[in-house]
């Protein structure tokens, strides 16, 4: 499969009063032509910093990206002037956000918003561009685009609004495509349409996606491949099969295992301990040792490596060392495991 | 444990907003239902079909239109002294949804969280209001460093445990939890679940619990109401009502909450919910009829015999 972005060894710190926050620490990742791949992880985990450093969003006053390469159609995007920068946001990639309400401009009707980036950058005459945002707009299951054109925002439902920042997002064909929590302020009715939404317009215009949410149940159903992240690191990577049914690291197995299951019974939820590490002065060894009951000694001397466990699945923790000790996962993964190697079998 | 002793008893409560006018909207019409003491009812549904209407008009945060709500055996809504107001609002807290909107910017934690303790004079000292703040930031998973900071320093999901701590600080016996969890991460939903269920065991709280994650709701309530449009369209055991879902729109709903399980995601198949297939005419008495113990439904005679026989297969 081709490979449309790839980020290498990302490092990007913030300068706060109280210090360098290290945010991410040495991200690296691919992303496929076609694909979705899920960015999941806690709030600080630097799974939104990843994605905005990617569109370059964040503020040049207090961020640095101080290693690292972000390619993306033979260019790097980390080293990028601000002025190449704006040819590639909204055109090349695109962003949805996750507040449909403030990211449309409450005072522009909505047809003026998303001729915009169309106008800027398919420099199309102000006629062709309309005929273009009516398309889009029937595209995104907006009934009556010619009337919906020349209304505010306010004129629409929350769940009408997010289709309207999909349409700005898609309104020159993106090749990657953003989606920062799209779904989380909709209901589950109204976000089973977005999330279909987006299945269906990926296959049409053929982009890639990079979806970021904490939902699994929402993971599970768009992604082809998920990223594990903790602490300004991916600990794990792998296709959405693999994460779910085959996880390997022990923060995997945490978040998976308190997620409750509709059958889950009356069972006390497993809730990881702890709480997120701090960035400003990150720890020496596994910044999940803490919270982690499994942890080794090693593990608050020397980071992990990744370890592959098959060609797609990588996870970041020394249990998969050769040397490690076997150690049983929480029930939750062992029912997941066993149903997954009958699966396997039945196939 | 949930016993049959009714604590909070709502009948035929409506909430109007702007009556008489053009635009008046009918948010909580007429609905009725028990919450037992000790038990947690949830309730859920899609946004504006009035469950968070329900859930302040029952601490009295809106003057109900019409109907009662009952605590304890004493109408929340009738006229109160003021000490009868404190007494009651005591005893029952909220938490709220919006953690920005609801902690005052101007204070620092340890006064949001002491707010009530203050008020109800349950401290008998500096010292002991302070190792109370302390005890309750580290019960919502938070740090004595924090009690002298200001909410814009926290995120989004500590400012709703700041709130969650300020709801416990006056021990209260019911707490309204409006959507208490839908802006935390999973890993900390489940501490703040997993404590919620701890002090409901250890105090006997009972909770009214909002929310829109269908699938935390189930693990949390033992029953649970589905609200669309102002009315309450079912009610039953949380695990008889994913089993055996009878109104057509509680069965939209399930058959719309994504499960972290890829099988099961890539086979779901996705019902929508359309009023008009209860094809009610005029004169049709459309009511909250209950088809077996304890699982109540939202409908027409008809439909009632019809659900009924359903049911019996």
């Amino acid at each position: 499969m081709e490979k449309i972005l790839e980020v290498k060894d990302l490092h990007i710190s913030f300068h706060t009063f109280g210090g360098e926050v290290q945010a991410i620490r040495g991200v690296n990742f691919d992303l496929l032509k076609g694909e979705t791949l899920a960015i999941v992880g806690e709030s600080g985990s630097g799974k939104s910093v990843t994605t905005k450093a990617l569109m370059r969003l964040l503020p040049e006053s207090n961020s640095e990206i101080k290693t690292g390469e972000i390619l993306f159609g033979g260019k790097d995007l980390a080293k990028l002037s601000d002025k190449a920068m704006q040819k590639i946001r909204g055109k090349e990639i695109s962003m949805i956000f996750q507040d449909p309400m403030t990211s449309l401009n409450p005072t522009m009707k909505i047809g003026k918003q998303i001729i915009e980036p169309i106008i800027k950058h398919q420099k199309l005459s102000k006629s062709a561009a309309k005929k273009r945002a009516i398309e889009i707009l029937d595209l995104v299951g907006i009934p009556n685009p010619e009337v919906r054109f020349e209304q505010y925002p306010h004129q629409f439902s929350g769940g009408m609004r997010q289709r309207v920042v999909i349409a700005i997002a898609l309104a020159c064909n993106p090749k990657v495509l953003i989606a920062d929590e799209p779904t989380t302020a909709l209901d589950v009715t109204i976000q089973a349409q977005i999330l279909e939404l987006m299945k269906d317009l990926q296959k049409k215009i053929d982009t890639s996606i990079i979806f970021i949410t904490h939902d699994l149940g929402v993971v599970a159903n768009v992604a082809d491949r998920v990223a594990v992240m903790y602490g300004g690191k991916i600990v794990e990577i792998g296709t959405v099969d693999e994460i779910f049914y085959n996880p390997q690291h022990p923060y995997t197995w945490g978040l998976i295992s308190s997620m409750p299951t509709l059958d889950s019974d009356d069972e006390e939820l497993y809730a990881i301990p702890g709480t997120p590490p701090d960035l400003l002065h990150p720890p020496k060894g596994d910044a999940f040792a803490p919270r982690n009951a499994y942890a080794m000694k090693i593990d608050l001397e020397k980071q992990p490596p990744m370890f592959k466990v098959s060609d797609t699945h990588y996870a970041a923790t020394w249990l998969l060392h050769p040397d490690a000790p076997k150690v049983e996962p929480p029930p939750a993964v062992k029912r997941r495991q066993r149903e997954f190697l009958e699966m396997k079998e039945g196939n | 444990m949930a016993t049959t002793e009714k604590l909070v008893e709502i009948k035929n409560l409506k909430q109007y907003f702007n009556i008489g006018k053009a635009n008046e909207v009918r948010a909580v019409n007429d609905i009725s239902f028990d919450i037992y003491r000790g038990e947690t009812l949830g309730l859920v549904g899609e946004s504006g079909c009035g469950k968070s209407t329900t859930g302040r008009t029952i601490i009295r945060l809106y003057d109900a239109t019409d109907g009662e709500v009952i605590f304890d055996g004493v109408n929340v809504h009738g006229k109160k002294s003021k000490a009868e107001l404190k007494e009651f609002n005591r005893k029952m807290q909220m938490i709220f949804q919006d953690p920005q909107a609801s902690l005052n910017p101007r204070m620092k934690v340890s006064d949001i969280i002491a707010e009530g303790i203050d008020i109800h004079g349950l401290a008998k000292s500096k010292e002991e209001r302070k190792r109370r703040v302390v005890e309750l930031l580290e019960t919502v998973g938070l740090n004595k460093e924090h009690a002298n900071r200001y909410p814009h320093e926290f995120s989004g999901g500590q400012r709703q445990r700041i709130g969650i701590a300020r709801a416990l600080a006056v021990e209260p016996e019911f707490i309204i939890a409006d959507e208490p969890i839908s802006a935390l991460d999973v890993s900390i939903q489940a501490q703040v679940v997993n404590l919620m269920k701890k002090l409901q065991k250890e105090k006997g709280l009972t909770y009214l619990f909002i929310a829109h994650d269908l699938s935390m709701v189930k693990y949390i309530s033992d029953r649970i109401g589905v609200m669309y449009f102002g009315k309450l369209v079912e009610l039953a055991p949380a695990d008889e009502l994913y089993q055996n879902p009878i109104h057509p729109y509680t069965q939209s709903l399930l058959s719309a909450i994504p499960l972290p399980d890829p099988n099961y995601e890539r086979n779901r198949k996705r019902k929508t919910y359309n009023p008009s297939v209860h094809q009610y005419t005029e004169g049709d008495d459309v009511q909250f009829r209950e088809i077996k113990p304890g699982h109540f439904v939202q409908c027409s005679l008809k439909e009632w015999e019809q659900y009924k026989a359903q049911y019996a297969k």
